[in-house]
């Protein structure tokens, strides 16, 4: 997994609550056996008219958000179904993380375990970012994962929560089942006290 | 004295297998169910490693999502999904996985076969690469929906790490009035507490209501715990779940059933247990529901109106005008003003036997409304047969109903069985986000009655006025 230390992007606001997985990745896209290329699907019902063609308007095709690597959301972000595919959407598409006053459980644990990370802030810290996202040309954000900051050029600055335990991993891209499997032991003697039942 | 501890606690304490300093707490996992859809790259990071699956015998496998609902054998025209179907089918033989294949009477969406097969027990930690494995927990276990990585991780390893939840208790005092239902409960519940009302929080329900209800009604209630942001919900095991599960398949038998009822009865919360949050609700008040918007918690009484955007605060108007525009709705008018084209009856929130025989009910003696197409997908293989050794099929069908085969089908819509954009759907299932059920398709969430009278009237009707033939 790649390491996420610090991370310096322009940022692209979504100004919308409780954007569900289905919206980020809809389901005819869900079919494929492999972990890449779904970033062309991301948004695609917002993003495409049901012939194909680019929809006018959308707002991560707007010029002046060409290239963004951070995303600033309404709350709840990420819930319902709890598709993988999203973050692997979100990642192939280009970003590294995504801020929002609140994240769907699944959806946030999924985003760890692909370096991709969901900052929360406040209310009112995530909402002042979506109007600078909005407002402030090239608008860029510096987020800082060994600080658990987030600043930008003009004088903005707040701290966000993360598990530190999620933390570690993240900043050393650490894989996980490598970690679980470093307790065999504990492992094999929870088996020996608990076997599955008889085959049937 | 021991300190008390709330069934969750009981069940997270029972599987610790390791707290190491520093990190999440090492949980293991009892039942790991397996799909074709969120299981390929999984299996494909086991091979990349050179890793095996650990437990081979707690991983049960089957297809559901993207499968159609056609009678079986009739070839698969998707050729991507039947690529992933085949994917599934190799990986359960390359690493000893059973699979509940197609052709396999047990067959069914992958949270209906669990209960009946009686893979499904109290105390039990379950896990699923979807988000609606908290249907399991109506057993009384801890069952939560995962990611592919996930998946991988429990492949692998058995075990997940985990970080601990928050418990919410939902007491739901008093009875439900005649044709209001676990789902209107659940309904009812997401509409006070929000589509994240719950998160980072498992729900434990309890009361009067809950007591009352069969474990088909438990499910349901514990599988829209995801659609309140929850981890996972929960019923503590009884009388009616030992009932349930005694006899199945894979229950435990003989001197272990024994054994396992003593266990089981250990589980329900102890008096005095503290939850982080406590929620009252009283089911008496409760009506029959019906959704309006884009997310479940967008719920009206079905002798409600849709709203008064006017009436609203700033933060909540933008999103309600945005799901009234897509829902092709005007504010306030009468839910049973809405006039509907398709009905969905099925899905992991309502298609066991006890939700075809609510519908069915309904539907006897009546005609489908002419400018209605509405379709009936059991759960499970093992739900078709026993709904049509009761005749279940011969009264949809008469009733100018569709009789499919098993499967997610309209639910998500991953399969042919899809909205055309613009239809508007009554539908049994737990999603109405914009697109789930076909893109540009507008879905209103109700229970399988609600869903089999507006097949028949045209447009959402209160059930209790129903004249039941």
């Amino acid at each position: 997994m790649k390491p996420f230390r610090t991370h310096r992007g322009r940022v692209a606001p979504l100004d919308r609550v409780n954007i569900d997985t289905d919206q980020i990745i809809p389901k005819q896209f869900l079919k494929r056996i492999e972990r890449t290329g779904f970033g062309q699907f991301l948004f695609y019902d917002w993003r495409f008219a049901a012939d194909g063609k680019k929809s006018a308007n959308f707002v991560l095709d707007e010029p002046r958000y060409e290239g963004a690597s951070i995303l600033v959301a309404g709350k709840n972000f990420g819930c319902g179904s709890s598709r993988e595919h999203a973050v692997w959407a979100l990642a192939d598409f280009g970003f590294r993380a995504v801020i929002s006053s609140s994240f769907a459980d699944i959806f946030a644990n999924n985003g760890t375990k692909n370096g991709f990370l969901t900052v929360r802030l406040s209310e009112d810290e995530a909402a002042e970012l979506m109007r600078r996202a909005q407002e402030v040309n090239a608008y860029r954000l510096t987020i800082d994962l060994e600080q658990c900051e987030v600043r930008d050029d003009q004088g903005f600055e707040a701290k966000f929560p993360i598990d530190g335990f999620v933390r570690h991993c993240l900043l050393n891209g650490l894989d996980d089942i490598g970690l679980t499997l470093q307790h065999e032991a504990e492992i094999a003697a929870y088996e020996a006290l608990h076997p599955p039942a008889a085959a049937r | 004295m021991a300190k008390s501890r709330t069934l969750f606690e009981k069940i997270w304490d029972a599987h610790l297998v390791a707290q190491p300093g520093g990190r999440s707490p090492i949980l293991y996992i009892d039942l790991h169910l397996v799909h074709e859809v969120t299981s390929p790259q999984a299996f494909d990071g086991l091979r990349a490693a050179g890793r095996k699956v650990r437990q081979p015998s707690r991983t049960v496998a089957t297809v559901d999502h993207n499968i159609p609902t056609e009678p079986r054998g009739t070839p698969i025209t998707d050729l991507i999904a039947a690529k992933q179907i085949a994917a599934l089918q190799a990986n359960c033989k390359e690493f000893g996985v059973r699979l509940f294949d197609m052709d396999s009477p047990d067959q069914g969406i992958v949270h209906v076969i669990g209960p009946e097969l009686g893979l499904t027990q109290p105390g039990m930690t379950i896990v699923c690469g979807d988000s609606h494995t908290s249907t399991h927990g109506a057993f009384g276990s801890l069952a939560f929906g995962i990611g592919t990585s996930e998946v991988g991780h429990v492949l692998a390893t058995q075990c997940l790490a985990q970080q601990t939840p928050k418990t919410m208790k939902i007491e739901v005092r008093r009875r439900f009035a005649d044709g209001v239902t676990a789902k209107d409960l659940a309904l009812g519940i997401i509409g006070q507490i929000g589509t994240d009302g719950a998160a980072g929080h498992v729900i434990e329900y309890a009361g009067e209501a809950v007591r009352g209800l069969s474990m088909e009604g438990r499910m349901t209630l514990c599988n829209m715990s995801i659609e309140a942001g929850a981890r996972a919900g929960m019923v503590a095991p009884d009388e009616v779940t030992f009932a349930y599960v005694k006899g199945k398949r894979f229950a435990p038998r003989d001197g272990e059933w024994g054994k396992a009822v003593e266990y089981w009865r250990g589980l329900p919360s102890d008096e005095g247990a503290a939850f982080d949050k406590v929620v009252e609700i009283d089911a008496a008040q409760l009506s029959p529901f019906v959704t309006w918007g884009t997310n479940p918690g967008m719920v009206a009484p079905v002798t409600g109106r849709v709203p008064e955007v006017g009436n609203l605060k700033e933060s909540d108007r933008r999103a309600t005008e945005l799901a009234l525009q897509y829902m092709g709705l005007e504010p306030g008018k009468r839910i049973e003003d809405i006039g509907i084209d398709r009905v969905f009856i099925g899905s992991c929130t309502n298609s066991r036997l006890e939700d075809l025989r609510a519908a069915a009910r309904v539907a006897r003696g009546h005609q489908v409304s002419a400018k209605v197409r509405a379709m009936v997908v059991p759960g499970s293989q093992a739900v078709k047969r026993a709904a049509e050794q009761e005749g279940l099929h011969r009264i949809f069908l008469d009733a100018g109903f569709e009789w499919r085969e098993s499967g997610c089908s309209m639910c998500l819509g991953m399969n042919p069985d899809i909205l055309q954009p613009g239809e508007r759907c009554a539908s049994t299932s737990n999603r109405n986000f914009e697109g789930r059920q076909g893109r540009g398709g507008r879905t209103h969430l109700v229970s399988p009655m609600m869903a089999a009278a507006a097949a028949i009237a045209g447009h959402f009707t209160d059930i209790r006025d129903w004249k039941f033939q």
